[in-house]
């Protein structure tokens, strides 16, 4: 007897048993089975004698164990040759564990004697005895095939009871993201609220300007109509006609501010809705300069002392540009809202919004004696727009503030991230600018910080 | 006499010279415009003595009223024309610091110009 046949003998009777125990992927039975086989177990009707008999008892075995974790451990306990070493009989003793999916264990052991016989350089097995199993309980049933049956059921029972469970915990989980999700549609309201609060002042100054306007030049065309009954008694027609002019000017100013106040409570009211809006068409120019009047007015009436000066960089080739309206101009607010505080900040360090600008002046060193700070700053926002070379559209807002510090930079986009005194900022303003750039217009919001001398934010987006 | 008038709103012009059409018409008295804080500094630079009476609006981007008022009241050597001032948040804060700086008088939006025309009435006699 070789080494090399014994070696070749213990591989593919191990391989074999793997077969058995349908631990190993389809093969060609063939090469490892004889054709003309037996396999036989203690009990009767358990003869296999054909290699579709095996097959079909692989297949059933594959899936029985399906879920479960089937290993095996074997002992040899007696091994012969005969015919010139060209056929075997081997006798193990296996140890069968399966392990269910939740860490319960079965293991059954059984005898098997297999004989081998070698055929064209390969050994193949023909004959092949199993002794029944002790631990299983039935008489007919050498494989245990029932057993795993058993298993199996028990199986599917504990994968009900886990599918219950998890269903219950999949509940609970979907009430908790209802609940996550309800929470920030509040918050996102609760942001918007925040920043109409802050527009609320700024667009009582932007509406009252033009009501005034209607109701001045609505006066004066009752007394022009006066005018006119006059002439027209006096028959100067002259007179007649020249009124007529001035009272359809004032009439066309009167639609004009009517419709400039219409598109304030609009924008308004744009604002504060719920974002399920759509992209159109918009003059970006105009939209910022609208956002850029009211976040100066609602800071000036905040804190009467406020005052910046405000540029204006339009690049006018701009044209009109596929954004939601309301959302760009929110972040267009925040950013000057931002930039404004940053500006004030720096010339009146803690006074901003308090009650008196001059407050907490003189916790700062150095600004003692020189109401309204530094007499050489001077506060300035800047916004500007430009359609780049490569089509893009750039929205930036600068500031001469005092910039952002290292620190605090790679935290500002951060939800819920402020350095406002509590209650005075909702920390949402940037992380929602963010998600408004990003997600709703698949653009960017980058931000250069120059501490003691500005920053700048600057919205990208596509053409 | 000569009035100039100070807002960032640029219809306040069409206003004015509706609302004081007859008074313009007679040339009891002109109207001129700046709309914006600098631009009545530049005004003023280049039509020395020529107005007697500005009305000035408080809140407009960049130099704000209160500060063309002190940059008038303190800095125009000759002496300086009447200074009113005019502000859709009439309060006192305001008041007070138009006072403060020298403004001769205080009006708040919507201006009544009957009362205005009370106003100027005694000072263009």
């Amino acid at each position: 007897m070789t080494a090399e046949r014994e070696n070749l003998l213990n591989e593919t009777y191990q391989k074999i048993l793997r077969i058995g125990f349908a631990l190993e992927p389809t093969q060609d039975l063939k090469e490892y089975f004889s054709e003309k086989l037996y396999i036989i177990g203690t009990t009767k009707d358990e003869m296999i004698d054909t290699l579709q008999d095996l097959q079909q008892l692989i297949d059933r075995q594959k899936e029985q164990s399906a879920g479960m974790e089937v290993s095996f451990t074997t002992k040899e306990v007696d091994r012969q040759y005969y015919s010139q070493d060209t056929m075997a009989i081997v006798t193990h003793e296996i140890i069968a564990r399966i392990i269910i999916s939740d860490g319960q264990e079965t293991s059954f052991d059984m005898r098997s004697s297999g004989m081998l016989r070698f055929e064209d350089g390969k050994w193949k097995l023909f004959y092949w005895h199993a002794s029944k199993p002790e631990n299983v309980q039935s008489d007919e049933d050498t494989f245990g095939i029932n057993e795993w049956k058993q298993k199996n059921e028990e199986l599917e029972r504990l994968v009900a009871e886990r599918t219950a469970d998890l269903s219950k915990k999949n509940e609970e989980l979907k009430a908790t993201l209802d609940q996550l999700q309800a929470t920030q549609t509040q918050l996102i309201h609760s942001e918007k609220m925040a920043s109409l609060g802050e527009l609320t002042a700024g667009i009582a100054h932007e509406i009252q300007n033009p009501l005034n306007f209607v109701n001045n030049f609505s006066e004066i065309n009752k007394e022009l109509l006066a005018e006119m009954n006059e002439a027209i008694a006096g028959k100067d027609y002259e007179e007649v006609e020249a009124l007529a002019k001035d009272i359809t000017e004032n009439e066309e100013k009167i639609t004009h501010h009517g419709k400039r106040a219409d598109a304030i409570v609009k924008g308004m009211l744009q604002h504060s809705r719920s974002s399920n809006a759509i992209k159109e068409p918009t003059d970006i120019n105009q939209l910022a300069d609208e956002y850029l009047r009211l976040a100066y007015h609602g800071l000036r009436a905040k804190d009467k002392s406020f005052n910046a000066t405000m540029k204006t960089e339009f690049d006018e080739t701009i044209g009109k540009v596929n954004v939601i309206p309301q959302d760009i101009g929110r972040v267009i607010l925040n950013l000057l809202t931002n930039a404004f505080y940053a500006v004030n900040e720096r010339k009146n360090p803690g006074g901003f919004l308090s009650t008196s600008g001059s407050l907490n002046q003189s916790n700062a060193p150095g600004l003692e004696g020189k109401p309204g700070g530094l007499p050489e700053y001077e506060p300035t926002v800047t916004i500007k727009t430009l359609r780049t070379a490569g089509k893009e559209i750039q929205i930036s807002v600068s500031d001469n503030g005092g910039g952002i510090p290292r620190s605090t930079l790679d935290k500002i986009f951060q939800p819920f991230f402020t350095t406002k005194p509590t209650g005075q900022g909702t920390g949402l303003g940037l992380s929602m600018s963010n998600d408004i750039v990003t997600k709703g217009h698949g653009g960017t919001l980058s931000v250069k910080t120059n501490e003691g001398a500005g920053t700048t934010f600057t919205i990208t987006l596509p053409e | 006499m000569k009035i100039l008038v100070v807002d960032d709103e640029q219809d306040v012009q069409v206003l004015f010279q509706q609302r004081f059409r007859k008074e313009i018409k007679s040339g009891e008295m002109q109207f001129d415009f700046a709309f914006s804080g600098e631009d009545a500094i530049k005004y003023l630079n280049e039509h020395e003595q020529e107005a007697v009476l500005i009305l000035s609006d408080i809140n407009m981007p960049g130099m704000s009223g209160l500060e063309l008022l002190g940059h008038i009241k303190q800095k125009y050597l000759k002496p300086p024309p009447i200074v009113m001032m005019i502000t859709a948040y009439g309060d006192a804060e305001n008041y007070n610091m138009a006072k403060q700086l020298g403004a001769d008088d205080f009006l708040t939006k919507p201006v009544d110009f009957n009362l205005l025309k009370e106003k100027l009435k005694p000072i263009s006699q």
